[in-house]
């Protein structure tokens, strides 16, 4: 028998673990799959979370029942991969591998920047990237008397780029609602040279930030947070002051990365950008958050890759060349408030551009333009995620390369 | 778009920026660098180096990477390209300016 080791069990994992059970042969292949965590968590609800949009139990759910029958699951801790030995070390065991997919995603780093965990952690200062961090942020924002509210990037590439700047809208909506939305000064920092870097995206929505008064700081590069006099202060000296900070710190991969010096600076592992294999050993591949391909770290991406993915997993184990196939198809909705969304739909060479998706002229959505139907979109796809995303039935209609057809394209 | 610089006719997008790395060369920098009122000395050639060799390994350029790097000192990269160094300094080493998805 030969052994197949998916490393984690969040949405790339469980995606592979149901992808390959039907597609590996039973008497040749033993499929096992490791997380550390018994919950399963929609990452996504999170942005949702603290405007009590949604509840605890709409974002967490027990993984164990979203790995098929037939692959064995292991709930412990990883400690190290091995690559020279093709061997994982757990917590009190280590298991041999002939397949490795790697699958342990990212996850924020605090302790990266001076002062941002420090006392005022979860008191004044926040993330909502980690499920504590979003349920703190909730119930502060329930009895908040406003004040300035500052959201903040520390630096690139994070989870779902969008996601603060959603953040920002979000909390425009709430507070508005709550009938304070006088009260409360939002400013938006970024370490890039705009809330939207890309020109049409700037073109078409920078209106947002205007329409809702939602202050822009750029090119902050942070290097402390100053928790004492509540502000936070870059390279430059430039200092901005808030009275609650809702920062998005430096995401990284996990630290067994690290261990098994297989990362890169933010532990993420170099990894061949079309075929999902690792540069270093043949017989590891990585999937999701946690290699350092440039697409956008999100779910949807996760998705498109794990459908690639399933194709090399076979033709490697055939001996079969891989396919060369992954374009950095990524399509996400984004939450603008007021019960409307966007959606956006790109790659590793196209920009988002408008357009109707994913028929094309027909639509029904459309592409970089606000709607109602959108943020329809954006609520289903939790139910999709636990429905049949991570259970890997197919989207009907989504491929996994982009398709140029109905979106307006000028060269 | 095409653009003259240093004689040579190079693709740049509408904020400057190269879009064919290949173009690169140091000819190409030192006119992008009159034009970013920068003026190159070794310093600057350490830096820029420093980012090209990162840029072809797809790592993502941070401040605080390079901080962290020790490759560079942040308060000397402020001081050799003002305003701001990572914009800048991308620029002139023909790399894209760091952005998001959207
Ligand atoms: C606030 C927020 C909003 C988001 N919104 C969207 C959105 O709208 N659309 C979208 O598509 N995506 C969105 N995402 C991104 C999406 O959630 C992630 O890209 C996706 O979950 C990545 O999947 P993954 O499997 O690579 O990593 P994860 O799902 O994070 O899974 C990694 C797993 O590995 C396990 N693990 C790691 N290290 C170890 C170890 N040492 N031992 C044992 N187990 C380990 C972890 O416990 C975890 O279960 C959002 C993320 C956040 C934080």
């Amino acid at each position: 028998m030969k052994n197949l080791i998916i490393l984690g069990a969040g949405t790339s994992g469980t995606m592979m673990a149901n992808h390959l059970v039907s597609k590996l042969p039973k008497q040749e292949w033993n499929i096992t799959i490791v997380d550390q965590y018994k919950t399963h968590y929609y990452q996504p609800g999170f942005l949702f979370l603290p405007f009590d949009i949604y509840k605890e139990q709409d974002v967490k759910k027990e993984g164990k029942k979203f790995i098929p029958k037939g692959v064995n699951y292991i709930q412990k801790k990883i400690e190290k991969i091995l690559p020279k030995e093709n061997k994982v070390q757990l917590e009190n065991e280590t298991i041999p591998y002939d397949l490795l997919i790697v699958a342990t995603g990212s996850k924020i780093a605090p302790q990266e920047t001076e002062g941002m965990n420090g006392p005022n952690w979860h008191k004044n200062i926040f993330d909502f990237y980690t499920y504590e961090g979003s349920l703190a942020l909730r119930n502060k924002l329930r009895d908040w008397k406003g004040g300035k509210l500052v959201i903040h990037i520390t630096e690139m590439p994070i989870k779902c780029p969008v996601a603060p700047l959603e953040f920002a809208f979000l909390a425009d909506t709430y507070f508005r609602k709550k009938g304070m939305r006088d009260k409360v000064d939002i400013t938006y920092v970024t370490p890039l040279s705009g809330a939207f870097t890309k020109p049409k995206a700037t073109a078409a929505l920078h209106y947002l930030l205007e329409e809702k008064g939602i202050k822009e700081v750029i090119d902050f590069n942070i290097d402390r947070v100053d928790y004492e006099n509540n502000k936070i202060i870059d390279y430059a000296d430039t200092e901005v002051e808030y009275d609650l900070l809702v920062t998005t710190p430096t995401n990284m991969g996990d630290d067994l990365i690290k261990r098994s010096e297989m990362g890169d600076q933010l532990n993420f592992i170099p990894t061949n950008k079309a075929t999902l294999q690792s540069l270093e050993n043949e017989n590891i591949f990585v999937i999701g958050d946690a290699s350092n391909i440039p697409a956008s770290k999100a779910g949807s991406v996760a998705h498109f890759e794990a459908e690639i993915l399933t194709e090399n997993i076979q033709n490697y184990i055939k001996g079969k060349e891989l396919k060369e196939e992954f374009d950095g198809h990524a399509n996400c909705f984004i939450e603008t408030g007021n019960g409307k969304a966007l959606l956006i739909d790109f790659n590793y060479e196209q920009e988002p551009v408008q357009g109707s998706f994913p028929f094309a002229a027909i639509g029904p959505l459309s592409l970089l333009k606000e709607s109602k139907l959108n943020h329809m979109g954006k609520l289903a796809f939790r139910w999709i995620y636990w429905n049949m995303l991570i259970k890997g039935i197919p989207i009907p209609f989504v491929t996994a390369k982009m398709t140029k057809k109905g979106k307006q394209i000028t060269i | 778009m095409e653009k003259m610089l240093a004689e040579k006719p190079v693709n740049v997008n509408e904020e400057g920026y190269l879009l064919e790395f290949a173009q690169w060369d140091k000819d190409i920098a030192n006119a992008i660098a009159v034009e970013e009122k920068v003026e190159l000395r070794d310093d600057h050639w350490k830096a820029i180096e420093w980012i090209q060799s990162e840029f072809k390994k797809d790592s993502p350029l941070s401040i605080r990477g390079i901080k962290n790097s020790g490759a560079l000192n942040i308060k000397e990269f402020y001081e050799l390209f003002p305003g701001g160094p990572l914009k800048k300094a991308s620029k002139i080493a023909g790399i894209p300016k760091p952005k998001s998805c959207i």
